[in-house]
């Protein structure tokens, strides 16, 4: 419930407004930022592919073949064959499952979790805001890669454990970003008067400062499925990340593939384009989605 | 049927042919020009993966200290550098030794005249400090091979230049033993004042002088002027250069900044490397004295049932795996608990015998399932093989055994564990099913065979199985007067751990290929990348 | 302004404490034992006890309490200890691959720079131009390619179209330039295009924000010569948030470059971190963590400094 001051558009987005306002928005966007219409497209197109994996592939990711090892594109394998003659094609599809699992879940737990504690320390100010900042400097202070190692062998490898790993040292950044958006917004006149009417705490947080931070949020969101996904692909060059014979497009980017890197480029050339167009698509859009709300977030 | 049989005899026998002449040609002996004469001069710019926390080889265990610090010492006795099992002992500090009729006591006479590298003079008392703290090491000094020499009851110096070990009981590996590229000869005195001096300091009577380290960067040596050996060492010095990654350390070769890394490279480098320099690179191959072994824990369920670890070893396709994974990864013979080409190696038809090696896989995968039924498990059982976190070739024989594992309706999961967690992971017997490994230094039974005993005899029995008639059968081979008996023995062992009981599988031999500059001579491959880096016979061609 | 300094340096102690708490922590919490991976990885004979007085040795067996004193004790005096795993002590190890990291850090950072300003205010200028187009690609395309991919490419690169091969020992610089260079550029080269990245595109938005600035908007309306004078003067002002991205990048870049350090081969700060996580040497694990955290709230601390320095705002609460 907005306390009859203008508030920014996007505020009103985030209350469902009726659906040819959102066509009308995404019309206009790809007129004015064709870029991030590309980068969007790219972004459907691997969540297409992950959750229609399964219909797509040619083959079983994991079958081997042993007769038909580091075999070259052609018309039974598309995009060629690995060290043990699984299907490239079929690889890659199903290995943007985990791309996205992976990307997705640890830029939403990321940004999600940092956004919470940016503004709530913002909100609540003073000492709160002292410590909690002490805090997500400690976490900030540490060199990301070794914080993935650690809790990559605390917990052990897999999906399940690389999402944490990567997840965690986003949430401090997260914060950091958020908390200055947020301070500016506390400043503002209606967050006053609704403390004033004697709204709670969360109830303000909630309704009137998470939506005002949406902008920063949205593009960290965008910042950090892209990072996501190269941390993964770096964990698992150093083995750290998801286990043999999961596909996964980091996983498919060592051993062998480095090995054979001149003989059977294939096997490296394809996993690292679909890395390289993922994270490409993904900060393509976030890069015009923050020009799209930058101007925005200034206030008369 | 039509003559089923007899085709399937000419097949075992042209198998066998082959299997044979593969094996004699395993061994690519010595360059073909061995004859041509050595050239005195030059630096030999080698590769080392691996850097050793160290100086002390008495404490050490990789590989990774041996390349660029053995040259800076010598060895009682050695393995001849010339030979490509790595089995022919000879004399190093040496001159001669004999034993006596009964076995049990070795006489050494050691050369006169050789010097440490402080012009000091190497005796027998030299000879006795450093195998005492080999053998009994102070407090405070971790000498890894102890157990190796718990059949020596004594030893004594009666003069200068002769040293006398008396056995408790006849041993036919003790020359290995004393042939050991660990068991570096150090200084009496500086033994006895300082226990931990040779942790960080270099002082021997090798063919080369220390020059510098730099952590993390290279290791050089220069030659010894005063070597023992007149004549010898044909290089001017050496320069180890670290690197870790496998491609830096192809590039290296490559790019001809490097001639040659002694551990070796996977089957794709080598021809990435054959490729691009031609005739300028020459390719040394052998069997190599390692491999992944599938540890099973006796004391998890179902894995206590004989049945199912013998189902295990019965699914694998060793022969089209060799063939398979030989073009992607570092493994490739297929042998029992010696090296093919070895003394004491399985001969192919007894080879066949054992379980999973039988070259009929549908019978064989058929024998898996009907054991599984019988023992109870359930098709689509799944577990979880427990695989350390390297990549070559761990991974994928990894891939293999699950691969292989499904063929007979097993459903397995694999948990990639990190270096430092899989060795506490074994011993804890966390797990059901896991990979072990084995790498010796010489290829020997004693040495080979010692992991296999009881778990209350062997700390690395990571199995968990107590078998006294294992322990026994490992007793009377060491202890054997007679080739031929200890070669009976041999058979035995192996029959109860690989086929009867199978306590552990064996995967595939490790292959150790090694490519080098074609300058680089008076280097002969063998089946441990431990031996003969002394670099004392090395030269350097135009 | 000077109490403003003070209290940001006191506030940087609490935040060491924690950084030093938690690598602690993390690392005793993390399984796996370096007593295990020295003694006992490939050989089949060692003995139990062996293994227990080396633990003792390290002094591993003491309770949890007495090691955390015993080391922020060291911290206190200075003193880092000696390596678990070597013996070496810690600062002759972090020592001899410093001037490597700190150098690939710093030039990185300068082709950061070289690549992002220039590239960021063209873009700027001629916003939603093709001009823009194409340097919002580029610096999008260097942020998505995987480091490593890149550098495995470029010494394949090298190697086979320029028959060459980078030196593969660092020389430092004071002692062979020539062989310093040759061997430092090209890591330099994909470490400094990607983090040209981020680089360009806050040059980007920082230079938009100014230039939209109503003074700006007079200037260009008033004519060429003023606008020029006024671009050069939003350019000082958009540096501002530019040089606190280049700044934080550069403290990421030391001890952070593990991936780019294994491909090149270089004997750096990274490489040791992972080395030592690899091989539970606490002591050393928590200096370096101590010192790259040191010199983040450093590097931090200084663009604050800056900050104040140049807004008044901010300097008087």
């Amino acid at each position: 419930m907005t306390i009859g001051e203008p508030t920014l558009v996007l505020s009103e987005l985030v209350e469902a407004p009726p659906p040819h306002r959102w066509l009308a928005a995404i019309v206009e966007f790809c007129r004015r930022r064709p870029l991030g219409a590309v980068g969007a497209v790219i972004v459907v197109l691997n969540l297409a592919v992950a959750l229609s994996a399964g219909a797509l592939a040619p083959y079983d990711p994991l079958t081997t073949d042993y007769g038909a090892m580091l075999g070259s594109p052609g018309r039974a394998h598309w995009l060629g064959t690995d060290a043990f003659g699984r299907d490239v094609l079929s690889r890659i599809a199903y290995g943007s499952r985990t791309a996205m699992l992976v990307g997705f879940a640890c830029a939403v737990l990321g940004a999600t979790l940092g956004t919470v504690i940016g503004v709530t320390s913002a909100y609540f100010g003073g000492k709160v805001d002292l410590l909690v900042q002490r805090i997500m400097d400690v976490f900030l202070a540490f060199p990301l890669i070794i914080l993935a190692l650690a809790v990559v062998s605390i917990l052990g490898n897999g999906i399940v454990n690389v999402i944490p790993a990567i997840a965690i040292p986003m949430i401090p950044r997260a914060a950091l970003v958020t908390r200055s958006s947020a301070l500016a917004i506390r400043e503002m006149p209606y967050v006053d008067a609704a403390r004033a009417a004697g709204f709670r705490h969360r109830r303000i947080i909630l309704r009137h400062m998470l939506p005002n931070v949406m902008a920063p949020f949205l593009i960290l969101l965008t910042a950090f499925l892209g990072q996501a996904i190269l941390l993964e692909a770096s964990l698992s060059f150093l083995g750290l990340g998801v286990a043999e014979p999961t596909p996964a497009w980091g996983l498919m980017l060592r051993g062998a593939a480095v090995q054979f890197a001149e003989t059977a480029p294939w096997m490296a050339i394809f996993p690292g384009l679909a890395i390289s167009l993922a994270v490409f698509g993904f900060n393509l859009f976030g890069d015009s989605l923050r020009d799209a709300l930058d101007p925005r977030l200034r206030t008369p | 049927m039509p003559r089923q049989g007899g085709r399937l005899l000419a097949l075992a026998l042209v198998l066998a042919s082959a299997l044979a002449i593969v094996v004699a040609g395993e061994f690519s002996g010595p360059p073909a020009d061995a004859q041509d004469t050595p050239r005195h001069g030059g630096e030999l710019v080698f590769v080392v993966p691996s850097e050793s926390p160290s100086y002390d080889a008495h404490q050490e265990e990789t590989f990774g200290l041996i390349h660029p610090t053995a040259p800076h010492y010598n060895t009682l006795l050695r393995t001849d550098p010339t030979d490509s099992t790595g089995t022919k002992i000879i004399g190093d500090l040496a001159e001669s030794w004999s034993v006596s009729k009964d076995g049990r006591t070795y006489t050494i006479k050691l050369r006169k005249g050789v010097k440490f590298h402080d012009g000091s003079e190497m005796t027998s008392r030299d000879v006795k400090a450093s195998y005492d703290r080999i053998m009994n090491p102070p407090p405070g000094i971790h000498s890894i091979r102890q157990g190796e020499y718990v059949d020596v009851e004594a030893l004594q110096t009666p003069d200068p230049y002769t040293v006398v070990f008396r056995l408790k009981w006849p041993s036919a590996s003790f020359p290995s033993s004393l042939a050991s590229p660990w068991n570096w000869i150090y200084k009496a005195d500086i033994l006895a004042k300082d226990q931990h001096w040779y942790e960080k300091n270099i002082m021997g009577t090798g063919p080369f002088l220390f020059v510098e380290h730099v952590r993390g960067s290279h290791w050089v040596g220069k030659k010894n002027p005063n070597y023992w050996d007149k004549g010898k060492p044909y290089l001017d010095g050496y320069r180890g250069i670290f690197i870790k990654d496998s491609a830096p350390q192809v590039a290296a070769i490559r790019g001809e900044r490097a001639m040659i890394q002694f551990r070796g490279f996977s089957p794709s480098e080598r021809d990435t490397l054959v490729q691009a320099l031609g005739p300028k690179i020459r390719v040394q191959e052998s069997p190599w004295n390692c491999l992944i072994l599938v540890a099973i824990n006796h004391e998890k369920k179902p894995f206590d049932d004989k049945r199912v670890r013998r189902a295990l070893t019965l699914a694998l396709d060793r022969y089209q795996g060799s063939q398979a994974l030989s073009k992607i990864a570092i493994v490739k013979d297929v042998g029992g608990v010696q090296v093919p080409g070895t003394p004491f190696a399985t001969p192919p038809a007894e080879l066949e015998k054992l379980a999973g090696y039988s070259h009929d896989i549908q019978k064989s995968r058929a024998e898996a399932r009907q054991l599984l039924r019988e023992a109870g498990v359930p098709d689509g059982f799944s577990f979880v093989y427990k695989n350390r976190g390297v990549p070559m070739p761990y991974e994928p024989v990894g891939v293999w055994l699950i691969d292989q594992w499904r063929q007979i309706g097993l459903n397995v999961r694999q948990e990639v564990v990190e270096a430092a967690k899989i060795f506490p992971t074994l011993r804890a017997g966390d797990f059901e099913v896991a990979c072990d490994f084995q790498c010796g230094y010489i290829v020997d039974p004693d040495l080979d065979l010692y992991k296999f005993q009881s778990k209350e005899v062997s700390f690395a029995n990571y199995s968990r199985y107590t078998d006294k008639v294992l322990d026994d059968l490992y007793q009377k081979q060491a202890r054997a007067a007679d080739v031929e008996e200890r070669k009976r023995y041999v058979r035995e062992f192996e029959k109860r751990l690989l086929d009867e009981e199978v306590h552990y599988i064996y995967t595939l031999q490790w292959h150790r290929i090694v490519p080098h500059l074609a300058k680089v001579r008076g280097w002969t491959i063998t089946p441990s990348h431990y031996l003969n880096q002394q670099l004392d016979t090395v030269w350097l061609a135009e | 302004m000077l109490r403003y300094v003070a209290k940001r340096v006191v506030l940087m102690v609490p935040t060491l404490v924690g950084v030093a708490t938690l690598i602690f922590l993390l690392m005793r919490v993390v399984p796996g034992d370096i007593v295990e991976l020295r003694f006992a990885a490939e050989s089949t004979f060692v003995q139990k006890d062996m293994l227990d007085q080396e633990r003792a040795r390290l002094g591993l067996d003491q309770p949890l309490w007495r090691q955390f004193a015993t080391w922020m004790g060291g911290l206190a005096r200075l003193d880092l200890g000696t390596s678990m795993w070597t013996g070496a002590p810690i600062t002759e190890e972090i020592g001899l691959r410093f001037a490597l990291s700190l150098q690939l850090a710093l030039m990185a950072t300068a082709i950061a720079v070289a690549l992002a300003v220039p590239l960021g205010v063209v873009a700027a200028l001629r916003q939603d131009s093709w001009v823009d187009y194409a340097v919002r690609v580029f610096s999008i395309a260097g942020l998505a390619t995987p480091s490593f991919w890149l550098g495995i490419v470029l010494i394949l690169g090298l190697l086979i179209v320029f028959k060459w091969l980078p030196p593969m020992v660092y020389t430092p610089i004071w002692v062979s330039p020539v062989q310093n260079l040759a061997q430092l550029i090209w890591p330099a080269l994909a470490v400094g295009y990607r983090y040209s990245a981020m680089a360009t595109r806050m040059t980007r938005s920082a230079m938009l924000e100014v230039l939209n600035e109503d003074y700006i908007r007079t200037a260009r309306a008033k004519g060429l010569w003023q606008k020029l004078i006024l671009t050069r003067h939003a350019l000082k002002n958009a540096m501002l948030p530019v040089l606190t991205v280049i700044a934080l990048e550069f403290a990421f870049l030391m001890g952070g470059l593990v991936v780019t350090e294994q491909v090149f081969n270089l004997n750096g700060l990274g490489l040791l971190f992972v080395e030592a996580v690899a091989h539970r040497d606490y002591t050393l694990t928590q200096a370096l963590v101590m010192l790259v955290a040191t010199i983040f709230i450093v590097v931090n601390l200084l663009v604050d400094l800056a900050y104040a320095w140049l807004d008044p705002r901010i300097r008087f609460r």
